[in-house]
């Protein structure tokens, strides 16, 4: 359980989150975004192709990076969503707050 | 090493209207970081012996995560001398969890819904709505400090 970080060509920094994002680890990727935007970063992929399941602190450090990097002037895609984790987005209306593709390669054409 | 959950399982007879059940118990230590082992565990012995649809799985993980997460976090303000006790009944219909801290309690009909848009950008406050929306029924006692789940089979 954990998070993987690479860069893109492109420049997207993409975050894969392995596992689970859930209350005992939010402030680990919530710290690595902020190394990211720390370092220039502003192109940022949150990768969920290989995450189980988020909990709503997760979800809570998702909103809170989400503003963080809106107010850098950058931009954030979620992608790799199952339908377990789509239907908490759906849920709780975060849908309409995040820019939320399906595959990784959708959301780094969208940049 | 030695993992510090002790999780407890027994049959027990008629005791109420609801009939036998299997009721197991479990109780953790105030630390966010058990709460992955605590889910596993008790999920594992609710759905043990049933068909358990992969709907019903992903819910009893997310309410249990999430009613563990608020009476550590909230309840028991992550003070690792209080406990947080799980029981489950579990009837050949139904699933009700009763999660437990050793918190003053809080009124939960004040907790904010979390889909309001002015509600929307807060990083908290989503567990109890997502709660009440993956189970049939939820209850707390009166000092609001014990929350039971009440989750459908099918």
């Amino acid at each position: 359980m954990g998070f993987s970080q690479s860069k893109e060509s492109s420049g997207v920094t993409v975050v894969q989150v392995e596992g689970q994002l859930i209350v005992g680890n939010r402030h680990e990727l919530k710290d690595l975004v902020q190394a990211a935007l720390d370092q220039g970063e502003r192109r940022l992929l949150v990768d969920f192709s290989r995450t189980g399941y988020i909990d709503s602190s997760g979800l809570g450090a998702l909103v809170s990076i989400s503003k963080r990097i809106r107010e850098a002037g950058g931009e954030l895609r979620l992608a790799g969503l199952n339908d377990d984790l789509r239907s908490l987005f759906e849920l709780t209306k975060l849908d309409t707050l995040f820019t939320i593709t399906e595959t990784p390669e959708q959301a780094l054409a969208s940049f | 090493m030695t993992s510090p959950l002790r999780l407890c399982v027994r049959r027990s007879a008629a005791s109420d209207t609801r009939g036998a059940a299997t009721l197991v118990t479990l109780r953790l230590p105030s630390d966010v970081t058990c709460i992955e082992e605590a889910v596993e565990l008790v999920t594992r012995h609710c759905l043990a012996g049933h068909q358990a649809s992969k709907t019903v799985r992903f819910r009893l993980r997310v309410v249990l995560s999430e009613a563990l997460s608020n009476a550590i976090v909230q309840g028991n303000r992550e003070d690792r001398a209080k406990t947080v006790d799980v029981r489950a009944e579990l009837g050949p219909e139904a699933i009700r969890v009763w999660v437990t801290d050793e918190g003053p309690g809080f009124d939960p009909s004040a907790v904010p819904e979390p889909i309001r848009p002015e509600q929307l950008a807060e990083a908290r406050g989503r567990g109890l709505y997502l709660i009440r929306k993956l189970v049939d029924a939820v209850q707390f006692n009166e000092q609001g400090n014990s929350i039971c789940m009440i989750l459908r089979r099918q």
